[in-house]
């Protein structure tokens, strides 16, 4: 027998654990849709490998680990996934995660179960991958991956942690009394994997069935099961180290650093379901207690929803919400409809009788009740101090992330100060800047290296410049030029680069005119015709408006802008209405087929950036001439900008309605004119009238934006006038 | 005589020797830029957003520690900033000034891919490189490196960015500051 150490504080709340022990394990109904959300262990979020809709049997893979921490996640049972969506999920902070619904068949399906029987010839590698692959994570509460912890070898000591010092949780307790021989051969692959000198297995004294039944089992091994004196909170990772082994681990060091490794039974247990029997983690043991007629333990398949497993237990009627974990760590389930995850250890539903509400807390009297009970040998109060005066820098020098919030302070504390939560901000107020600082640093590097780039650019470019100013200058001085320079062989190789390609734009030209495909340059050079028309009207109008302005012509420059784009808009049409009859001229005249896909498919793209760049013009018309206005009559009516508005809606409707019309003359024409050539026109006006959409589409949008603009331009103007 | 002669030539020397150990360390321990500046833009939330009038965070950082900007033109740092930048300098807290730009929630740039005519205005305006794109193809933003400095809107030909807030996900939230709920108490009817 070892001899047992103490750890510093702890405290001895009602422990509540008899409620639950008195019946077996139990198995709830099989519920008809579960939850799994994807997040449910530390580190990166697993990566969906189903799609929905798919067919799943129970036990199969249905996300995978993403990088090093992460696990996998598998079907609880067989059905359909329906969805792969955020819903509820079980973290204080009740949002929404995003989640594998799947929809029971009802058969609960295995899929072909395949353990890994090889386990003590293979290298441990494969086999944490295995365990990986089969989603085991620490159950204990971390839910860190277990395949991670199981890396470090040549322990000195291996610690099984049954304590399970929490109030109200029973289900490792009842773990260990129903299938202690699983724990057993889990812990017999652990050692295998990790070699240690001993093991010990820590249980609290207060569960002499659990201690009974893991003796036998251990029975003929080397395995130590260990009674620890009941206290909370000793089934902490270091408390329960402390407490067998003597060993303190200090700040900043991992226990794997001294030789120690700690799991806990229901991990042990996982192990062995997985390599043993292929089983992956798709259940969990969790205890049902208490405002509940039913209370007890449960082997409820992950992502049951938690209220579907409470109203199993019989909830009463005047509980006011679920907890989950313990009343100490435990927090308040904002919606019950989360699904149980691999970290749910009790589901505690909630009464004012069982947790009458915190009395208003007091100011600190720094009576040291709380370093008292600290487990971690902290000062809690000062901790409080910096934590509520927001000095976080200096909580972190006191060792606030060395705090398990496991709640011992906020239990002692005479002033009922919720002592924890004060922790729990400052904690993550710091993570937040800490997020913020290390942005802020990339996007500093970022804009920095941009700087540079854009120096070295120009300077790039005026020396290309100089080397070409020289090179020209040359020839005509000196015509052999035997001393090449390093950096004059780049440029040269650009300028052959850029002659070829001239070259070979000139005979695709070339190519290009001999072709039959003339009418597509035809139609080219019209839109090309239009556009610049188009531009030069731009313009004009923009002058008008800019001379309207000066000569203070009150509603002069509002017209031009209408005129100007009335007739862009009519020239636009006009432009589209050829490309389309040359595109469809294009179809009796040429009978090489795959030239008119290519050609509707240019044209659409055409009609696309003509839009654009229609849009871009109107919009930079348009400000122009509401500048030229408010410069020009600064005490305008308040309508003059409402009317733009509704002058820009009436065009883009007179614009849609010519656009179906010609498209639908276009429809009744096509048929007529290409009767003969059957093939050809259904795709060709299918692809018109897509085009006339996607323009009317467009077009809408621009009118809107036009009206938004004015809405924006008329306050200062009611505010002058 | 030949005391006080002697008294001169050891201070001449010595004078001589001490400037040259001066001399030296001035250029071996040659500060290139002022410190002010670097400890100033590590303050600075780096959004190179231009909303301070100067053409960066480096720039401001740089005016601030010349003593020609006040430390109340950086909405993206928020009144945190402001305090954080007032106990560096040693100067009193100011609050933003009225009517000027106020600290609005995080936000990263959308760009609507349906309208983006790959015209690459918006990429040269960028002032971290997060937008990627070339020449007559659709752009799109990188979220992780966007610092939300709405620099790439104004240039859009065709309005199609759009500043989307980042929202609280399990990522980036945090627990409140405790206060002390209020809850109403059933009171017995008289």
């Amino acid at each position: 027998m070892s001899t047992l150490y103490s750890f510093h504080g702890g405290i001895h709340p009602p422990e509540n654990k008899q409620q639950s022990t008195g019946r077996p394990i139990g198995t709830p109904p099989l519920p008809a849709r579960l939850y799994l959300p994807l997040n449910q262990h530390l580190g990166n979020p697993a990566t969906p490998c189903v799609a929905v809709g798919e067919r799943v049997l129970k036990g199969q893979r249905i996300a995978k680990a993403d990088g090093a921490v992460s696990a996998a996640l598998h079907a609880p049972t067989s059905g359909t996934v329906t969805a792969i969506a955020p819903h509820a999920y079980a973290h204080p902070s009740g949002l929404a995660e995003t989640c594998i619904v799947i929809d029971a068949d009802g058969r609960d399906e295995w899929q072909p179960r395949q353990g890994f029987p090889l386990w003590q010839s293979t290298e441990p590698a494969e086999v944490r991958r295995f365990l990986r692959d089969m989603g085991v994570v620490g159950l204990g509460g971390a839910v860190f991956p277990t395949s991670l912890k199981l890396a470090s070898t040549h322990l000195d000591t291996l610690v099984i942690n049954g304590a399970e010092c929490e109030p109200y949780i029973s289900c490792d307790d009842l773990l260990m009394r129903e299938r202690a021989a699983d724990i057993v051969s889990g812990i017999a692959i652990v050692v295998r994997l990790m070699q240690p000198k001993r093991v010990l297995i820590g249980i609290e004294d207060n569960k002499p069935e659990a201690i009974a039944a893991m003796r036998a089992a251990c029975a003929g091994s080397d395995y130590q099961v260990v009674a620890v004196p009941t206290k909370y909170p000793s089934g902490g990772a270091k408390q329960l180290i402390r407490i067998l082994t003597g060993i303190e681990v200090p700040h900043g060091v991992r226990s794997t650093d001294l030789g120690v490794q700690c799991f806990n039974v229901g991990t042990v247990y996982t192990v062995a379901r997985a390599v043993e029997h292929g089983e992956p983690v798709i259940s969990r043991i969790v205890t049902l207690t208490g405002a509940v007629a039913r209370p007890q333990n449960v082997e409820a398949l992950l992502g049951t929803p938690a209220a579907e497993l409470m109203a199993w237990a019989g909830q009463a009627p005047n509980s006011d919400g679920v907890i989950m974990g313990g009343p100490m760590m435990g927090f308040k389930l904002a919606d019950t409809a989360a699904g149980l995850t691999k970290a749910g250890n009790c589901l505690i539903a909630s009464s004012a009788e069982l947790f009458p509400p915190r009395p208003p807390a007091m100011p600190c009297i720094r009576c040291g009740e709380c370093a008292d009970a600290c487990p971690a040998e902290l000062q809690p109060m000062d901790l409080y101090w910096f934590a509520k005066a927001k000095n976080f820098g200096k909580a972190q020098e006191r060792n606030l992330f060395d705090c398990i919030e496991c709640g011992a302070c906020s239990y002692v504390c005479p002033s009922q100060l919720p002592l924890v939560d004060y922790y729990r901000f400052a904690k993550s107020e710091i993570w937040a800047a800490e997020r913020d600082k290390k942005s802020a640093d990339r996007a500093r590097t970022r804009h920095e290296f941009r700087q540079f780039r854009i120096e070295r650019e120009k300077t790039e470019k005026a020396q290309r410049l100089a080397e070409h100013a020289a090179k020209t200058a040359a020839p005509q001085a000196t015509l052999p030029t035997p001393t090449p320079v390093a950096t004059d062989k780049p440029a040269e190789d650009k300028a052959a680069a850029i002659k070829a390609a001239m070259e070979r734009a000139a005979a695709l030209k070339a190519a290009g005119s001999a072709t039959p495909a003339v009418q597509s340059e035809d139609a080219k050079q019209a839109a090309i015709r239009a556009a610049m028309e188009r531009a030069a009207v731009n313009k004009a109008a923009r002058e008008a408006a800019k001379e309207a302005g000066a000569s203070s012509a009150a509603p002069a420059p509002s017209d031009d802008a209408k005129k100007a784009a009335i007739q862009a808009a009519m020239e636009r049409a006009a432009a589209q209405k050829a490309a389309r009859g040359a595109a469809s001229l294009g179809l009796p005249e040429t009978p090489a087929a795959p030239i008119v896909p290519n050609n509707v498919l240019d044209d659409a793209k055409k009609a696309a950036i003509q839009a654009a760049m229609a849009r871009a013009a109107a919009k930079k018309a348009e400000r122009e001439a509401s500048e030229a206005g408010q410069q020009a009559q600064p005490a305008a009516p308040a309508a003059h900008a409402l009317d733009d508005a509704k002058k820009a809606a009436i065009q883009a409707a007179m614009e849609r309605a010519a656009a179906r019309k010609a498209e639908r003359e276009h429809a009744e024409a096509a048929p007529a004119d290409k009767a003969p050539t059957a093939p050809a026109p259904g795709p060709a006006t299918l692809d018109d009238a897509k085009k006339a959409a996607i323009q009317a589409a467009m077009e809408r949008a621009a009118a809107r934006k036009a009206a938004r603009d004015a809405e924006q331009h008329r306050p200062p103007q009611d505010k002058d006038s | 005589m030949s005391g006080l002669l002697l008294a001169l030539a050891i201070m001449a020397a010595l004078a001589v020797l001490l400037g040259a150990v001066l001399g030296f360390a001035s250029v071996k321990f040659k500060v290139e830029a002022d410190p002010l500046v670097d400890k100033i833009d590590a303050v600075l939330p780096q959004t190179q957003c231009g909303q301070c009038s100067y053409p960066g965070c480096r720039p401001y950082a740089t005016a601030i520690a010349a003593g020609e900007a006040d430390i109340n033109r950086c909405p993206p740092g928020g009144e945190d900033g402001i305090h954080k930048l007032a106990e560096l300098l040693g100067v009193d807290y100011k609050p933003f000034d009225e009517g000027a730009a106020q600290p609005k929630p995080k936000s990263v740039a959308l760009i609507n891919e349906e309208l983006c005519i790959g015209c690459t205005l918006c990429i040269q305006a960028c002032p971290v490189d997060a937008i990627l794109g070339s020449a007559k193809q659709m752009h799109t933003i990188i979220a992780s490196e966007c610092t939300g400095c709405e620099l790439c809107i104004a240039p859009c030909p065709v309005d199609c960015i759009r500043m989307v807030p980042v929202g609280t996900t399990l990522k980036n939230w945090k627990w409140d500051y405790p206060v002390i709920p209020i809850a109403s108490i059933p009171t017995k009817a008289a």
